[in-house]
């Protein structure tokens, strides 16, 4: 971009790391000195050395519940998606159909899903397929929502252009509404793929009071009950770190699907 | 005077446009545009020249009165056989496809197989001088040469008739005075027929056979000037007296227009 490189510290990039990193050895500096200078005892909180030692040694427990909760959060946020963009074509298909269900998807979004979960958890026989449900609901929303939005906001010029040339509804689907609505798109792919992960945490505890579970919120609550504090902050820990690298994924994804041509994802000159 | 008129192009057959809210955005239209011409809609803003256009290119249906292209029906002729092309105000181009990928677009649509378009692609991108720059992304140019692309976007079908909404109006004034003196270019190469919408006096002295002068509050054609100038024009054609005559009279005629438009008391 400039002709002369700039010094490591001033480039953006290196800020995005260098300056988030600081701000994580500062706290976890604080956080481990108040625990060792107040003699804070480990079950009320554990320093974070224990912390990430704990993850080591229980990591048999803690690695196979963080696949079981990350493959209700996949699972969910692949259902939520499929099943998100089907609605968004029907709602652009038909404005009166979107006008009749839209109100649905709304209490569909309001209403807590810990209110629900215990409903879909004894309806559903099968453990895996309640708790996909449950999350698959909380992550729906911002991808109908977003996905409608997308799909409808199309350059009106170019939408004559298209009407002008005799597009048919097939081509004009294809080749304009379709690329039109990718950046909303994943928007919504990128809220939704976090709210996926709440989705499940949240069904997991419910599931886990009722005594069936393995995930990660299972060992919460596990721990919770047997006042393991290191391994729940632990898997805390494991919570967090899914969150961030979904989120991460997301980002990628969208960089690579809209490559330069959008403003969001174009670097400023 | 003419042993045998050149064919008509555009008739439109006391055509208007009356919006379902009761806005006249343009009372009763009498027009015959022979092939071959460059016609420019000169007016202030909401006379209804672009509703004219529009008409034109069958993008608005008239509320009363008839368009004829070649003597078809606006709604059976032009766009179906690629006879016609729209540029728009603005650029109007797809920012995920590359210039290559919007110049082709026209011929997708159409079915054209990839190598034919390909090649046309190629020509029509020549044309504008964008050779260059077939798969730059259309946010990687300046402003001129977006609404060049759109342009090539328009030539690629080879239409006999353009209509241009405005084509130069967001861009700066040399940008502006270089793609006119192209368009006169690809004009007289191409023998196209032109249909310019433009609320710049002395581009439509500039471009223009003939310049159709319309007035607001409603939408109204008042007067029709003959800009009988030799072509190719070049920039020195500006700078002559004959030039800022013609600007006069379009200049006296746009007042007189708007003033009868006040004491009409038409709001």
């Amino acid at each position: 971009m400039s002709a002369a490189p700039l010094p490591l510290l001033r480039q953006p990039r290196v800020q995005r790391i260098v300056y988030p990193s600081l701000v994580a050895i500062v706290l976890i500096a604080v956080w481990q000195g108040l625990v060792v200078g107040m003699e804070l005892p480990p079950y009320l909180v554990p320093s974070p050395f224990l912390m990430v030692k704990t993850l080591f040694t229980d990591w048999a427990a803690l690695g196979s519940a963080l696949l079981v909760t990350l493959e209700i959060t996949v699972l969910a946020f692949v259902v939520a998606t499929v099943a998100g963009v089907l609605i968004s074509f029907l709602f652009v298909q038909n404005k009166q159909i979107e006008t009749a269900l839209f109100p649905y998807a709304v209490l569909l979004q309001v209403t807590p899903i810990v209110a629900v979960a215990p409903l879909i958890i004894i309806w559903v026989k099968n453990p895996t397929a309640s708790m996909v449900i449950c999350a698959s609901l909380v992550a729906l929303f911002p991808i109908i929502s977003n996905t409608t939005l997308g799909l409808r906001s199309v350059d009106p010029d170019l939408q004559s252009y298209f009407r002008m040339n005799r597009a048919t509804r097939w081509q004009t689907l294809v080749r304009l509404r379709i690329p039109s609505a990718l950046p909303y798109f994943f928007g919504g792919l990128r809220i939704s793929s976090g709210l996926a992960l709440i989705g499940a945490v949240v069904a997991e505890f419910v599931a886990g009071t009722g005594g069936s579970g393995a995930g990660l919120a299972y060992q919460i609550l596990q721990a919770g009950f047997r006042l393991n504090i290191p391994r729940m902050f632990a898997a805390l820990l494991l919570i967090s770190l899914t969150g961030v690298a979904l989120f991460a994924l997301m980002a990628w994804a969208t960089r690579r699907a809209l490559g330069g041509w959008h403003a969001s994802e174009s670097s400023h000159d | 005077m003419q042993p045998s008129p050149p064919p008509a192009a555009i008739e439109v057959l006391s055509a208007e446009k009356t919006y379902p809210d009761g806005t006249h955005a343009l009372q009763a239209v009498d027009m015959r545009i022979e092939e071959g011409e460059f016609v420019t809609l000169l007016g202030p803003s909401g006379c209804g020249k672009s509703t004219l256009l529009k008409m034109i290119a069958g993008l608005l249906e008239p509320s009363d009165g008839r368009l004829l292209l070649w003597r078809k029906p606006v709604s059976l002729a032009g766009a179906a056989e690629q006879k016609l092309a729209f540029v728009f105000q603005s650029p109007t181009l797809m920012p995920w496809a590359s210039v290559q990928g919007n110049v082709r677009l026209p011929l997708d649509l159409a079915g054209v197989p990839r190598t034919d378009a390909d090649a046309r692609v190629a020509g029509a991108l020549k044309m504008v001088g964008l050779d260059k720059f077939a798969s730059a992304l259309p946010r990687a140019l300046s402003g001129g040469m977006q609404m060049r692309v759109s342009i090539a976007r328009s030539l690629v079908t080879e239409p006999q008739l353009l209509l241009m909404d405005e084509p130069f109006g967001a861009l700066d004034e040399i940008t502006r005075h270089k793609l006119d003196a192209e368009l006169l270019g690809l004009w007289s190469a191409k023998k196209l027929t032109v249909v310019f919408v433009t609320h710049s006096i002395h581009e439509a002295v500039f471009l223009s056979t003939r310049v159709v002068m319309m007035a607001a509050r409603p939408g109204r054609v008042v007067e029709e000037f003959r800009i009988d100038e030799p072509y190719p024009r070049t920039a020195e054609f500006m700078v002559t007296p004959q030039f800022s005559r013609y600007a006069k009279q379009l200049q006296d005629s746009l007042l007189r227009a708007s003033s009868t438009a006040e004491e009409g008391g038409g709001s």
